[in-house]
């Protein structure tokens, strides 16, 4: 659990003015509103069945575009994205104030935003997977803002790692899904959902694809890191892990639903994980005593909720989808940032220790109030309209009393967490003991946002007219394909068995929460009875830290010997084999234009070679080697090869003056000792290079790229050394790679020069 | 090392080297020679003095430390490279201008860019080696 925000005084915390931290503050909140302000007008063509597209080229070569997209589904998001951005930001600018790095998390949260934006609105595949990851870095960078904290740093390592995991597979998914397509651009996949379905590489595509969909959207058996990324700060949680980035999975799902739903692979995978999920979270809500924790169990019920409804393919589960997106962010955002109110004013997030703070907190308990009924779904709330569709969609599904049955269970579960998580604190006696704190009311700035929140749920369930023809029906229709395809928002369907379920749940929630407080502790016993992933998780490091341990331990051993022993023997077996493959060359010398001088030069090769292969002394081997490396030289200079020459020269100059400082260092040469083995290999790899060498004799040149290099040197680069033209113009690229490989490596080796314990025997 | 001989003729020698790389990395273009070249013609002045006199000695003569040298070597190199975005050419494009006749190019600031890199790459390597041993 993250410690209480560092600084908080509460003298200062009850005084309100336009911001707390300055610009840092103000300004990410403007940002967030004009944005929210700029999406605005594009309800209205939008709502006629009409995108707006924007494209610039990006990688003209892939036919990968800078393409964006705002439909239905697009503007729904972008305007839960920016609208609750802009609350989250206007009530952390209260309740961080003065936190020394205030700037940091708003510079991180902004970031996110943009890149939640970018994720909803792009139009290509992989401008997509960029957004994507994004996300998951801001998202990383948030959890683990409160960085002192060892479980800060570890859960937000968790979630990069999974998300990050899943996004990986979902690369590959999006890139198979291109070819699959033949295009990158979304909009014109969506347009051949059918030949994708029959495309050979569907199955490939679906599990790859969902991986990440479903790793971002916390599924079951991917939930574990959802709870745990509740270390972030809590605005971090209202808006992160509730209202947005937690459904980029699902927007990822429904954005591709029209290309990949309807088969039985897509329709029974998410079916059944969203019903386990929604099950299994909202018993896990029900046993947590932190309002933090419940809560967060609670987005994954509903997370597992659309993804169950992307399941299926019927106008009422569709709808349902949009209409249940829109009152989950809402009321969840709300309740997080009550949540946020409770710790920071009454100083504890305990269920059982919070209680009759509704006359202390008057506009909190009422912003809880109007979320808590919107989430328990009664009407006329928005959560009421909701629930109906969902059960509407759940019986229109391909498995009626499966997704029915699960959607009862989670709702009556829904129903016990919305009361005593929003009712509870405020209105009932504390269980055990006074709240810690005298509690006062919190600043405006951290009751506005939620109250609008909770107001917007009663709003939009009073006139869902509204809601419907703005953004449920347009977003559906994104999924449909069909603008008119959508079923209606409204309080009153008449008797039907919708009707009888709602019923039905608040009964079966309303008994709930009366057992809840004798029978969270066998809950709580019953669960822990299972499997936890979250351990699995902790053991799965581990295990693979003491893998990479045993191999470096049996691999590194920290001996020069070894090493080249083992280069060689790589070279040895690499080179050796692929000879046998391809045939041996002939094994003849051509020294028809063998001549003096040339044999001169081969003697002094072979010569030097040998002299450092036999000499006891390290000054007459380092000599030895110098011969060999002038004499290479000496054969460049002959065939005409100027620069190359004189680089070697160069080289070998610095190389005998680098050995000869080292040499200082050295011991003594110990007598040569006759190793079988070394001789062995030595002979191997001198053998297979000098068959190499015979071999590349006997295949003809193409010289083609050297002609063109000595023809077009001087008219294209008006220089007329071939050598260094190649390295400064055309290769000029290739030249830059290898001067920062040279800057690389001789900072690195400065480095290990001048570290204190650089030549010490510490091999890992 | 304490030799009157070599003390005495790295002095010199080590100008005339200096003087020489450069001359190698102008007339790389049309001649043998050039940025790889004369950087480590460069280094090897210095190398020189390092040798006569310590590379404490050699550290002071060079002024500026040869892992900035590198640096600033691969500053100038990207910066030739992005020259050719001015003429909207792709990265590293060779653009030429022609001051009075005397031909000036973003490939000669490339070569200059090489030389430093090198030069100071070597030096930071053996300056540092000489200091350890």
């Amino acid at each position: 659990m993250p410690p209480p925000p560092p600084s908080s005084p509460p003298a200062s915390a009850r005084a309100w003015s336009l911001s707390r931290n300055g610009w840092a503050g103000l300004a990410p909140v403007l940002l967030a509103a004009a944005l929210f302000l700029a999406f605005l007008p594009a309800l209205g063509p939008v709502s006629r069945g009409e995108a707006l597209v924007w494209a610039a080229s990006w990688v003209p070569g892939l036919g990968i575009e800078l393409a964006f997209r705002l439909d239905g589904l697009s503007l729904t998001f972008a305007l839960l994205i920016t609208g609750i951005g802009a609350l989250v930001l206007l009530y952390s600018d209260s309740y961080l104030a003065g936190h020394p790095h205030y700037a940091r998390f708003a510079l991180f949260l902004t970031a996110f935003m943009l890149s939640m934006l970018g994720l909803v609105l792009a139009d290509d595949l992989i401008v997509l997977f960029v957004f994507w990851e994004l996300t998951t870095l801001t998202s990383y960078l948030l959890i683990g803002f409160g960085h002192e904290a060892e479980r800060s740093r570890r859960n937000a390592l968790q979630a990069l790692f999974v998300t990050g995991a899943g996004g990986l597979a979902m690369l590959a998914g999006l890139i198979l899904l291109g070819a699959a397509a033949g295009t990158t651009r979304i909009s014109e996949i969506l347009a051949q959902g059918d030949a994708i379905r029959q495309s050979a590489l569907y199955v490939p595509i679906l599990v790859l694809v969902l991986a990440g969909a479903l790793t971002k959207s916390a599924q079951i058996p991917f939930h574990f890191w959802l709870p745990n990324a509740m270390a972030a700060p809590t605005p971090v949680s209202a808006y992160l892990h509730s209202a947005t980035m937690v459904k980029a999975g699902v927007y990822l799902m429904a954005r591709l639903h029209p290309a990949l739903s309807g088969t039985p692979g897509w329709i029974w995978t998410l079916t059944l994980l969203g019903a386990a999920t929604a099950v299994f979270a909202s018993l896990q809500s029900l046993r947590q005593t932190d309002l933090k924790q419940a809560l967060a169990w609670t987005t994954l019920m509903a997370l597992g909720t659309l993804t169950l409804l992307l399941g299926q393919s019927s106008t009422y589960a569709l709808t349902a989808f949009g209409a249940f997106l829109v009152v989950h962010s809402l009321y969840k955002a709300a309740l997080f940032l009550v949540v946020g109110n409770l710790d920071h004013q009454a100083g504890t997030r305990d269920l059982t220790r919070l209680g009759g703070l509704g006359r202390a907190l008057p506009m909190t308990a009422l912003a809880a109030g109007l979320a808590g009924l919107s989430m328990a779904g009664l009407p006329p709330f928005l959560g009421f309209i909701g629930k109906e569709l969902k059960y509407a969609g759940g019986l229109a599904s391909a498995l009626p009393a499966l997704t029915t049955g699960a959607l009862l269970l989670a709702n009556a579960m829904m129903v016990a967490v919305a009361a005593a998580t929003a009712l509870g604190p405020f209105w009932r006696p504390p269980a055990a003991g006074p709240a810690p704190r005298t509690a006062t009311e919190a600043p405006p700035a951290m009751w506005i946002g939620p109250a609008l929140l909770g107001l917007g749920g009663l709003v939009f369930g009073l006139a869902p007219e509204l809601l419907e023809t703005g953004l449920v029906a347009p977003a559906t229709a994104s999924l449909t394909g069909d603008i008119g395809a959508t079923a209606t928002l409204t309080l009153w369907h008449g008797i039907n068995l919708p009707l009888g379920l709602s019923l039905a749940t608040f009964a079966l929630g309303l008994a709930i929460y009366l057992a809840l407080p004798r029978g969270r502790a066998g809950l709580a016993a019953a669960l822990d009875g299972l499997p936890n992933l979250d351990r699995g998780w902790d053991r799965f490091l581990h295990g693979l830290k003491r893998l990479a341990e045993i191999q470096t331990d049996a691999i590194q051993t920290g001996r020069l010997r070894f090493y080249l022993a083992a280069s060689f023997a790589t070279v040895v077996v690499a080179l050796g084999s692929t000879l046998l493959a391809r045939g041996l060359p002939p094994l003849a010398f051509d020294l028809s234009d063998a001549n003096g001088v040339l044999a001169t030069i081969a003697l002094l090769l072979i010569g030097g070679a040998a002299l450092a292969a036999a000499s006891r002394s390290r000054l007459a081997a380092i000599a030895g080697l110098g011969v060999s490396g002038i004499a290479l030289s000496l054969v460049f200079l002959l065939f005409g090869a100027l620069d190359v020459a004189i680089t070697q020269l160069l080289v070998e100059t610095l190389v005998v003056v680098l050995v000869a400082v080292a040499l200082l260092r050295l011991p003594k040469l110990k007598p040569l000792a006759f190793r079988p083995g070394a001789a062995a290999l030595s002979a191997a790899l001198g053998g297979l290079v000098t068959v190499l060498l015979l071999a590349v004799l006997h295949t003809p040149m193409d010289l083609r790229l050297s002609d063109w290099f000595g023809a077009a040197s001087w008219p294209e680069a008006h220089g007329r050394n071939i050598v260094n033209v190649i390295l400064v113009d055309f290769r000029a690229i290739d030249t830059f790679g290898e001067i920062v490989v040279v800057v690389i490596a001789a900072i690195s080796a400065y480095a290990l020069l001048k570290s204190p314990r650089g030549n010490s025997g510490d091999t890992r | 090392m304490n030799s009157v001989i070599l003390t005495a003729g790295s002095r010199v020698l080590a100008g005339l080297l200096l003087i020489f790389s450069v001359y190698m990395l102008l007339r790389g273009h049309n001649l043998p020679g050039g940025g790889f070249i004369g950087g480590l013609i460069g280094a090897t002045g210095f190398i020189l003095h390092a040798i006569a006199a310590d590379a404490a000695s050699a550290r002071r003569a060079l002024r500026a430390s040869p892992q900035s040298i590198a640096a600033v070597g691969l500053g100038i190199a990207l910066a030739a490279g992005l020259l050719s975005a001015v003429a909207g050419d792709p990265f590293l494009t060779g653009q030429w201008l022609y001051l009075a006749g005397l031909p000036l190019s973003s490939v000669l600031l490339f070569d200059i860019g090489v030389y430093l890199v090198v030069f100071g790459a070597v030096l930071t390597l053996v300056l540092a080696l000489e200091e350890a041993v």
